[in-house]
């Protein structure tokens, strides 16, 4: 196996690009790398690692400046339409033309491929039938569901069988069922048509199914292995922690996070706590810091390791941002917003419905958010969480039905009122010509922060979320864009928060700090409010609601809701898999009877 | 008090906003400043009426005193530019078709016999018709030189025209077009600038982060209305500037009076501008939708043609066009020295034109379903 | 089989171009509407020719030959004289813009004109410097017989020497109609617009978009690209010169005295110039908002000033000549006007065909090359 040349071979590659303040920025920094033919092989990195450059290298999009890079046996540098011709790419945004309907986005890239008319027909079948778009071929492309578009996205990518199939990020903003569904398809055409692919993902569990994992850093490779390889490194390490009673995991997981000599990474996971202890910890410091938790060994992941790796190159290169998490924000115990009655719920919705013509975006939908929850809104792609959103938000007018949020309703209140809340938005939405101070002293100033206020606030954004802030904010990497606007989304300290998809897109550590900030905020009394298709994310939640096709499914704390679902263990993806595909049988069978 | 303070302090915030969007870049910078210098200059220099050289091709036949004082009055005038000189009538056709002169002068044999007998002599002239209107005037040309011509052989009309131009004593038509350009040429600026910003922070998902901050669609409208305007009246200054400084045409009213009309002019343009914006769904779509109105608002708006020349019709659909209005009030403050109450009228639409799109922008801002 | 490759993805390149042109609407509004409008409004709206032009007659002297002298002015068909009575008021009506210009007659006027030497005083609102012109051709006109009269009664023939008198012939545009030369000049300025508009933002919006990335990693290749992103509005451009012959031929009734061969054959090269450079702008800037500013700047404003469209370019001074012969526009207008309203003329058609086409290779090979398949 081992005989077979590499279908990339990437020898020394150097890539810069101008910084903001005018200097260079190595995107790539001597990266060496191979990849064996007929297998899957992840790059996983945080952000600004270089996957994305690495793979528009490969892709023949980019010149290296120094080094080499073979695909497919050859010099892609050289003979980039050669490259082209053999390969099928799929960006992080893939480019479907949302005015054209799904049959003709899949026509025309067939026809560019040039694939023949009967095995045009055959893969087209095939396609249609594993991404489930059968149905939708005459929809155009632009009214699908960010998980339907991706799907799409990855059928246009592969109307052929292409000898290397390349995929950045493919899972970015897509839900559990349709990112299962997404790798269903790849692992598929690796197993029937040998196919060799190469994805960046932040998702370690994807990286899990790959044969090879490379671990990248700052245009470096830090590691590379089998999974298996990999896992091994962290093992004896792993631990799960269990909260003595009255103590909430996150509150145990919070502190656990900030102390960084005895811990390297802690989340919560089922009303539990998973941590990797750092290697040479001080046992009685550690026993200090657990506070009674009864400690249970648990097996090492390849997030585990990843973690390890990362922190490791972190404290190397001192000064670097991923060193220690983030600090707690320091906020002002004095909030405008809050809600001065802490007994009631902060936002009320009651038989909440929004019709697009004659489609149901929310149905009858209500639940309440009490003072200082972290409230998450769960569902696939497509189910109404940013519809549901929108509306609680003033951006959208409901169809009928209450709603309450703060004690009024935003689309008619005065516009003070959107004065307490905060919304970041799915998509990256600030102003991408103007610095990153630029954006939040306008930002600041929009919600009424002026002079010497604003100028505290605008400083301790900056810091709290490690931005430069003489970078153009429109060249930032994605998992700075998504701090930037949780930066401008928090500087005038709402006492309610709406965040829309927040960590998607943004690799684990950068998620690690930013939940630290939102449970510290929600210490303070900030109701928060958020989606995430990271599973293991709503973990962080007091309750969480799941959402399919406009109906809310369940509403309860993470614990009732993995009980209600019945799936054994703790994992939350499963649940959340299994209570939208009960909810789905229950529909079709219900729509059969009908 | 407090409360009208941080109104006023969060437009700002928007105003600068705009304003650093608009001037960040260098080449953002020149697009907005550069163009109206250029085509200032350019359409100062190309957009004019005036016959300044007329290639003429002469045939004489005649070759007699006459004809050549006649021939050396053309000449003497400086304007006519004798390209050819022909021998035979079968050579005029190829000088005009080709385009190498605009007229010939055709002097027939018996000109100067005819001339002795006291009776008249025809001299012939052919014009090439394919721009009337230069051929127009270069026919009056030759006719005002024939007419000196004749009264220098003592045929001195019995009553003479004294012509005096108002305002424009050589009745020169850049007088006409330049002033003209300070409107026209910042409106087609601001709005296009109005009309793709709304749609730009819709397409790029900005707007609704605009929307739900505490900003009410007014101060967003104010906010995107006024640096809109700033830029427009920039460029109209530039345009001013060489307007006065380069082609030295004297202004003869005020120049606050000036500016008060340009402001009322600019608001309306905007408000139009921004009310297109607030109805497309994109970028392309803006700027689709502003080349379709903004073809007719200049053609309708006595830029080149004048108003009154048109069907009546036509006149009354021109009292919803702000340059109209605009290029009125400019060219009657800058060449006719009129002061407010002269044109107060031209205030009207204007204004009106901006109450209403300016609230229906606003309105549309947050009631247009996506 | 490369050949044959090429083809196939040219096909389905443009049936997706065309897909995306006809589902906006504001596509085929610029297209096709644009197009009729202006159509409309420079056959009946745009006249240079002024008529009913106000006239302020001042009469100081109340002789019966200063009154048949002035009489003369309501036997003009452009003239609408009203009788002020005193100076001062029509001075008036002239500021506020009620009237185009002011007749006196002076005090002295008969006793003048005894001695021979009578004169009016004719006064012209400048401002509108074309239509003073028109208005003073008008006026001495309407007054040449008056004046006769009163020369002939005040002594027989005035004049014993003869004097020159013009025959005039307008050649290619006998009767003067500015619709002539407006309507041909209209093809390209319509051909321009719908060029340089529907095509900016193509290649812009994909970037923006991030299609760009897409369909660079597959076969297609930069020319195809371009070529697929032409065909389709060469088509409305073609239907648009349709629109524009059928209403010069029938409606305005515009001689076409050249062959309808060269004039669509030089209209549809021009066409193909006029998109390449929308094409151009938007490859090259990768941004909308920039690519629409700069094509507003490049094509419709140049177009009127500066392609002799409305402005005669033997006026203006040699650098703004040199400038306009830059201009794709200006070649075409001279060729279509020519062909309109003087016949086939080869040599230039050859020439100008030359230019036109030189034009399009080179602004297809530089979209060409602003689509080379590089992000950095």
């Amino acid at each position: 196996m081992s005989a077979r040349p590499p279908i990339v071979a990437a020898e020394g590659l150097r890539k810069t690009f101008e910084g903001p303040d005018g200097g260079e920025v190595a995107a790539l920094d001597g990266l060496t790398l191979q990849m064996r033919p007929g297998e899957l092989t992840a790059l996983v990195g945080p952000d600004g690692a270089g996957k994305t450059t690495l793979i528009r290298m490969v892709a023949g999009l980019l010149r290296p400046e120094a080094g080499t890079l073979q695909v497919l046996g050859r010099d892609v540098t050289a003979d980039p339409q050669g490259v082209q011709d053999r390969i099928s790419y799929m960006p992080q945004r893939f480019g479907l033309y949302d005015d054209l309907s799904v049959q003709e986005n899949l026509d025309l890239y067939a026809d560019l491929h040039g694939v023949p008319g009967e095995e045009r027909r055959e893969r087209f079948a095939r396609m249609l039938e594993m991404t489930d778009l059968a149905r939708f071929t005459a929809r155009p492309a632009g009214k699908l569901s960010g998980g339907m578009k991706q799907k799409l996205g990855l059928a246009c990518t592969l109307v052929r069988s292409p000898e290397l199939l390349l995929l950045d990020e493919p899972s970015v903003g897509v839900d559990p069922l349709s990112r299962r569904d997404l790798w269903k398809i790849v692992q598929q055409l690796v197993d029937e048509e040998q196919l060799s692919v190469l994805v960046s993902t932040a998702y370690m569990d994807e990286a899990e199914r790959c044969a090879q994992v490379w671990v990248l850093n700052r245009g470096k490779v830090l590691d590379r292995g089998t999974p298996e390889e990999l896992r091994a490194r962290a093992r004896g390490l792993t631990f799960l922690a269990v909260p003595p009673a009255g103590m909430r995991a996150r509150e145990l997981q919070a502190r656990m996070v900030d102390a960084p000599r005895e811990v390297v990474d802690a989340v919560p996971a089922g009303g539990r706590v998973r941590f990797i202890r750092q290697p040479g910890a001080d046992e009685a410091a550690l026993g200090t810091l657990l506070a009674g938790a009864e400690l249970l060994p648990r097996e090492e992941e390849l997030e585990d390791t990843f973690m390890m790796l990362l922190r490791q190159h972190a404290a190397e290169t001192a000064g670097d941002p991923a060193a220690a998490p983030a600090p707690a924000p320091a906020l002002d115990p004095a909030r405008g917003a809050a809600p001065a009655a802490a007994a009631g719920p902060v936002i009320e919705v009651r038989d909440l419905v929004r019709k697009f013509g004659d489609f149901t975006a929310v149905a009858s939908t209500s639940f309440d958010v009490m003072p200082g929850e972290i409230f998450g809104l769960l569902g696939p792609n497509g189910a109404g969480k940013t519809t549901t959103f929108r509306m609680l938000c003033g951006l959208l007018p409901a169809t009928s039905g209450k709603l309450d949020v703060g004690g009024r309703d935003l689309r008619s209140a005065r516009a003070r009122a959107r004065a307490g809340i905060g919304y970041v938005s799915q998509k990256f939405a600030l102003y991408g010509n103007l610095s990153v101070r630029e954006n939040l002293e306008f930002f600041g100033g929009a919600y009424g922060l002026r002079g010497r206020a604003l100028k505290a606030r605008v400083a301790a954004a900056l810091e709290e979320f490690e931005l430069d802030p003489g970078a153009r904010s429109g060249d930032l990497p994605a998992g700075y864009k998504q701090r930037l606007a949780m930066a401008a989304g928090l500087l005038h300290q709402p006492g309610i928060l709406f965040l829309d998809e927040p960590t998607s897109g943004i690799d684990p550590l950068a998620r690690r700090a930013f939940w630290r900030t939102i449970t510290a905020l929600s210490a303070q009394g900030v109701t928060v409010i958020v989606t995430t298709h990271f599973m293991e994310e709503a973990e962080y939640c007091d309750r969480i609601a799941i959402q399919d096709a406009g109906e809310m499914l369940i509403i309860g704390t993470p614990r009732e809701v993995r009980a209600e679902a019945g799936t054994a263990g703790t994992d939350m993806n499963a649940a959340f898999i299994g209570i939208v595909e009960q909810a789905r049988a229950r529909r079709r069978d219900a729509e059969a009877a009908a | 008090m407090a409360g009208a303070l941080a109104y006023l302090a969060q437009i700002l915030f928007l105003i600068r906003k705009e304003l650093r969007d608009l001037f960040k870049d260098r080449s953002s910078r020149a697009l907005l400043i550069a163009p109206a210098i250029i085509q200032s200059l350019l359409f100062g220099y190309g957009g004019t009426f005036d016959l300044t050289h007329v290639p003429y091709a002469l045939l004489d036949q005649s070759r007699g005193s006459a004809s050549r004082e006649l021939v050396a009055r053309l000449d003497g005038t400086g304007v006519f530019e004798r390209e050819a000189t022909l021998s035979s009538a079968s050579q005029i056709a190829g000088q005009i078709d080709a385009g190498r002169v605009l007229l010939a002068v055709s002097i027939p044999p018996d000109f100067e016999t005819l001339l002795a007998a006291g009776s008249e002599a025809p001299v012939q002239v052919i014009l090439d018709g394919r721009n009337s209107a230069t051929a127009s005037a270069a026919a009056g040309y030759v006719a005002s030189v024939v007419a000196a011509f004749n009264a220098e052989r003592g045929n001195a009309p019995a009553v003479t025209i004294d012509r005096r131009a108002w305002f424009n004593p050589n009745l020169q038509s850049r007088w006409n077009l330049m002033p003209a350009l300070i409107a026209a040429l910042s409106m087609l600026q601001t709005l296009m600038l109005s009309a793709m910003s709304v749609a730009r922070e819709r397409e790029q998902g900005t707007f609704d982060q605009l929307l739900v901050t505490p900003l009410t669609p007014t101060q967003i409208l104010i906010g995107k209305a006024l640096p809109t305007m700033a830029v427009g009246i920039l460029q109209s200054t530039l345009i001013f500037l060489v307007i006065l400084f380069w082609f030295r045409i004297p202004i003869s009213g005020s120049v606050p009076l000036l500016y008060l009309g340009l402001a009322s002019f600019t608001l309306a343009s905007v408000g139009i501008g921004l009310s297109i914006s607030a109805v497309s769904l994109n970028m392309q779509q803006a700027m689709l939708y502003t080349f379709l109105l903004v073809m007719p608002l200049m053609l309708l708006s006595g830029m080149i043609t004048p108003v009154a020349n048109m069907p009546e019709i036509l006149q009354i659909a021109t009292y919803a066009n702000p340059l109209r209005f605009g290029i009125d009030l400019v060219r009657r403050v800058y060449l006719e020295g009129a002061g407010l109450s002269d044109i107060a009228f031209d205030f009207v639409p204007l204004l009106c034109i901006a109450a209403v799109t300016l609230p229906l922008a606003a309105w549309l801002f947050r009631n247009r379903l996506s | 089989m490369r050949l044959s490759g090429t083809l196939s993805r040219l096909a389905a390149l443009t049936r997706k171009e065309t897909r995306q042109m006809l589902r906006d609407r504001s596509n085929l509004m610029v297209g096709f509407l644009l197009p009729l409008v202006l159509i409309l409004l420079f056959g009946y709206g745009l006249s240079f020719d002024v008529k009913d032009a106000r006239i302020a007659v001042v009469m100081q002297n109340d002789s019966l030959p200063a009154r048949e002298a002035a009489m003369g002015l309501t036997g003009s068909d452009y003239l609408s004289p009203v009788w002020i009575h005193s100076m001062q008021q029509a001075e008036e009506m002239m500021m506020a813009g009620e009237v185009d210009a002011i007749l006196r007659v002076p005090h002295d006027f008969l006793r003048q004109l005894a001695l021979g030497d009578a004169r009016v005083q004719l006064i012209l609102n400048g401002v509108d410097s074309n239509t003073a012109s028109s208005v003073e051709s008008y006026v001495s006109g309407a007054l040449a017989v008056p004046f006769a009269q009163l020369a002939d009664r005040r002594g027989g023939k005035a004049a014993s020497s003869g004097q020159a008198v013009i025959v005039q012939r307008t050649w290619f545009n006998e009767p003067g109609e500015s619709t002539w030369f407006l309507v041909p000049g209209l093809i390209v300025l319509i051909l321009t617009l719908v060029g340089a508009l529907l095509t900016s933002l193509l290649v812009a919006r994909e970037w923006e978009r991030g299609t760009m990335e897409s369909l660079f990693v597959t076969p297609v290749r930069p020319l195809e690209l371009v070529l697929s992103k032409l065909a389709p509005y060469m088509v409305i451009g073609a239907i648009d010169l349709a629109m524009c012959l059928a209403t010069a031929r029938w409606l305005f009734e515009v001689p076409m005295r050249g062959s309808l061969a060269a004039i669509v054959g030089v209209s549809m090269l021009y066409l193909l110039v006029s998109l390449s450079l929308g094409l151009l702008i938007s490859a090259a800037m990768r941004n909308q908002f920039a690519a629409s500013q700069l094509a507003l700047l490049t094509s419709f404003m140049p177009a009127i000033m500066l392609s002799g469209f409305v402005f005669d370019l033997r006026n203006v001074p040699v650098v703004i000549q040199v400038v306009s012969q830059f201009l794709p526009a200006t070649h075409f207008m001279g060729l279509i006007k020519t062909l309109f309203m003087a016949g086939d003329n080869w040599p230039e058609i050859w020439r100008t065909s030359a230019i036109l086409a030189l034009y399009a290779v080179i602004l297809i090979a530089l979209t060409r090359r602003a689509l080379k398949k590089k992000l950095d």
